[in-house]
């Protein structure tokens, strides 16, 4: 299995339609015959055109989609999962969300960064063309406001971090609600911030808010010590931090020692996984139909690791819960996602079997 | 058990897995590997586009089919719709549904076109097929006892299986096979044996079993009721024994170009003994002598799911099938450098072989038939006098 587009939301009278029509179609579905005349028209998958490409910075640009369905919504600060066929390959990234969640034409943006390694964000940034077809898998993300929202705030960006920034700080304006927030983004050069016109337009305009840019072509890293200096009341301020790993450690360090770790926020992409370290849930039995093996796997120990050493040969790939490389359809029982605790599984829902666990006897397709 | 036959074991000097040295079994398995890794490598818009356009030549195909058939009462319309409609259930089991259920396609990463997601308009469903197909027969090929392919338990095809009166009956069994062969390939995929042996889990048979009724009955609502339905009162006869014979037709065509992959004389059959422990190398080399491919143009290529490349299909089962035009020569220099058999032959004289075999071992008895020489690359001669360029390359000027 492997990893698909969010499904769109369609009407009642639509689905009735379909699930009649699929009577003359099956096995495939009527929106396989609907694509045929225009891709946008199938509810498979929910896809989207590019309308434009905004260039933020020399090497970062706001892709703007428009979706195929109408848009689910999301928070901001959360992120996409886009995908984009490239080469005749559909590769998956996900890019924080910039655009309002209920903007007036139902568009929706990313603001990508270019990496000059990278498969995804030169594509983004360098190669595609408005009118290209895009993949919009889920909206994910912890990251964003709570509600109520908070008084005193402290956002930290560094680089790219701040495209969720941004999108919470929109929010914030929106709501009239930019009472007391500084802001301390990082980045190279003045010209090289991500919105900064836009931010430097916020920090003239409201008194509730104040853009300090911390330009390390200038002036050594941002540390503890100089956030200190920068902000003497960082510890009673509700903090946000998107960034690179190196000073996102730095600081979750300094917050859990010396502040309070419930008022930090940081932005993961990538949640973290327990090997048969998170003694959650029973463990169990896995029965790989497909290739006929059967595994037991301990407490904490994910179907994918049970099978591997049971000795099947299983399809892997980022084993963190992110690329969908790894799923099978559950036949039968139960499993426990190992990132969040939770016990879930209908039959025929697709699990990814790198962050899953049996618990109890489970039979899968794979 | 089945019976190992005595002229056909490591005696035998001129069998190629006993004629080779291990250093050179080790080099064909590196050389077959590299052909694979090498067209692995290149797979991208080229390969992508080829299967999209498939996959939509065959869904406009089908419907325009199911369109002319509302007017079935008219015997052109008739015939034109059902033609199109067996073409079209012929594209989607071979070219499309067995190679993406193989995972040909997998590594496009579209959900749509995958071996994990895709359902196809047949008896089978697809968790089952895979089992029994990708795994069991395309694992043990030919490995008599083991591969449950040869004769699909209910024939006698190698004169390595053990007689038993049943296989009298064959002739006709053969027949209603043909006829019906997706019902048997569904019915074949639960594993009879290990029904049978009580080896099978209760569970699981309760699912297939649930599994199989459930795309009978989706079939059969789809082709003899609602399809029907809409040609109206008139016209429901006419449209359902359109499908009825779509279905036939695909389930005759399937069956005889698959038959024509192991079945043929050319092919080699393997004792269990001769399967176990065996190499990379060895494991390809079982492969090829195990298939045969069938000659034909572009056409009939496409038509029988490129597994008239069988040969090639054997040895890169995960290869898109769009790949095999292309590879078999190489493979065809492998079998001329190491002295191997490439076993292929037009379709008539193949099918006939089976038909003949099929016959024979109904009845006790049978050899082995002989098996095909080593491959030689036919001589090709320098074309004397001037030549001119055409679209197909030089040709002679004076012919």
């Amino acid at each position: 299995m492997v990893e698909r587009a969010a499904t769109p939301r369609v009407t009642a009278l639509r689905r009735r339609l379909v699930s009649a029509a699929q009577a003359l179609t099956t096995p495939l579905m009527p929106d396989d015959y609907l694509g045929l005349l225009n891709p946008a028209w199938s509810a498979r998958e929910l896809t989207g055109t590019i309308e434009r490409i905004k260039p933020e910075t020399a090497d970062a640009a706001t892709v703007v989609v428009r979706p195929s369905f109408p848009w689910p919504g999301h928070r901001p600060g959360q992120y996409l999962r886009i995908g984009a066929g490239v080469n005749g390959i559909r590769h998956w990234r996900a890019y924080s969300l910039t655009s309002d969640p209920d903007h007036p034409d139902g568009l929706v943006s990313i603001t990508v960064k270019h990496v000059e390694s990278g498969r995804m964000s030169p594509y983004f940034t360098r190669r595609v063309e408005p009118g290209a077809m895009v993949y919009l898998g889920e909206v994910e993300g912890e990251f964003r406001l709570p509600d109520p929202l908070p008084v005193q705030a402290l956002f930290i960006s560094a680089g790219s971090g701040v495209t969720p920034i941004w999108a919470m700080l929109r929010e914030l304006e929106r709501r009239d609600a930019l009472r007391d927030v500084l802001h301390v983004h990082c980045a190279r050069e003045p010209d090289q911030v991500i919105f900064g016109a836009d931010l430097r337009r916020m920090n003239a305009q409201y008194d509730g808010y104040t853009l300090l840019e911390h330009l390390t072509g200038t002036v050594p890293r941002l540390t503890p010590d100089s956030l200190a200096e920068i902000c003497p009341d960082w510890a009673d301020r509700d903090t946000f931090m998107s960034g690179p790993r190196g000073l996102m450690d730095v600081m979750q360090e300094h917050w859990n020692t010396t502040g309070d770790p419930d008022r930090l926020n940081v932005e993961r992409f990538q949640p973290i996984i327990g090997r048969g370290d998170a003694e959650v849930g029973t463990g169990g039995t896995v029965h790989f139909r497909v290739t006929d093996a059967h595994a037991t796997c301990d407490v904490g120990v994910s179907v994918l690791v049970g099978g591997e050493q049971a000795g099947a040969l299983l399809p892997f790939g980022c084993r963190l819960g992110i690329c969908h490389t790894c799923v099978g359809r559950l036949r039968s029982g139960l499993v426990r996602d190992l990132r969040t605790g939770e016990l879930h599984g209908e039959p025929g829902d697709t699990i990814r079997t790198c962050v899953n666990a049996p618990e109890g006897h489970i039979e899968i397709e794979l | 058990m089945p019976a190992v036959n005595g002229s056909f074991t490591s005696a035998d000097p001129n069998h190629p897995l006993h004629r080779l040295t291990p250093e050179q079994i080790e080099e064909i398995g590196t050389a077959f590997q590299a052909i694979h890794d090498e067209v692995k490598a290149d797979l991208g818009e080229r390969d992508a586009h080829y299967i999209r356009s498939m996959i939509e030549f065959h869904r406009r195909l089908a419907a325009l089919s199911r369109i002319v058939l509302m007017a079935s009462r008219y015997p052109p319309a008739w015939l034109l719709g059902t033609a199109g409609l067996s073409v079209a259930k012929i594209l989607e089991n071979m070219e499309i549904g067995h190679n993406v259920l193989h995972g040909q396609w997998d590594w496009m990463n579209d959900p749509n076109i995958h071996s994990s997601t895709w359902d196809w308009d047949t008896a089978s469903p697809s968790a089952a097929w895979k089992h029994s197909h990708n795994y069991l027969h395309h694992t043990f090929t030919n490995v008599v006892g083991k591969d449950k392919d040869v004769g699909y338990e209910i024939m006698r095809v190698d004169p390595k299986q053990e007689w038993e009166p049943r296989f009298l009956a064959q002739p006709l069994i053969n027949i209603l096979l043909m006829l019906a062969f997706e019902w048997g390939v569904a019915v074949h995929d639960l594993d009879l044996e290990a029904i049978r042996n009580g080896t099978k889990d209760k569970a699981q048979l309760r699912d297939e079993l649930k599994g199989i009724a459930q795309k009978a009955r989706r079939q059969i609502v789809k082709d003899y009721i609602a399809f029907p339905a809409l040609s109206g009162r008139k016209g429901f006869k006419a449209t359902l024994a359109a499908n009825f014979t779509a279905n036939v037709v695909r389930n005759i065509w399937s069956n005889a170009i698959i038959f024509c992959g192991h079945f043929p004389d050319q092919a080699y059959t393997f004792t269990e003994q001769e399967a176990a422990d065996e190499s990379r190398g060895a494991w390809y080399i079982r492969q090829l002598l195990g298939a045969a491919n069938i000659d034909g143009g572009d056409t009939f290529h496409l038509m029988s799911g490129n597994l008239s490349y069988q040969v090639e299909h054997h040895l890169f089962p995960d290869m898109p099938s769009s790949r095999y035009k292309e590879i078999a020569p190489k493979v065809k220099a492998i079998c001329e450098q190491y002295r191997l058999p490439y076993n292929t032959g037009p379709f008539s004289q193949q099918w006939l072989m089976v038909q003949r075999t099929i016959l024979r071992l109904a009845f006790p008895g049978g050899s082995p038939r002989p098996k095909a020489p080593p491959y030689i690359a036919p001589i090709v001669y320098e074309t004397p006098g001037p030549v001119v360029s055409s679209k197909h390359g030089p040709i002679p000027a004076f012919p």
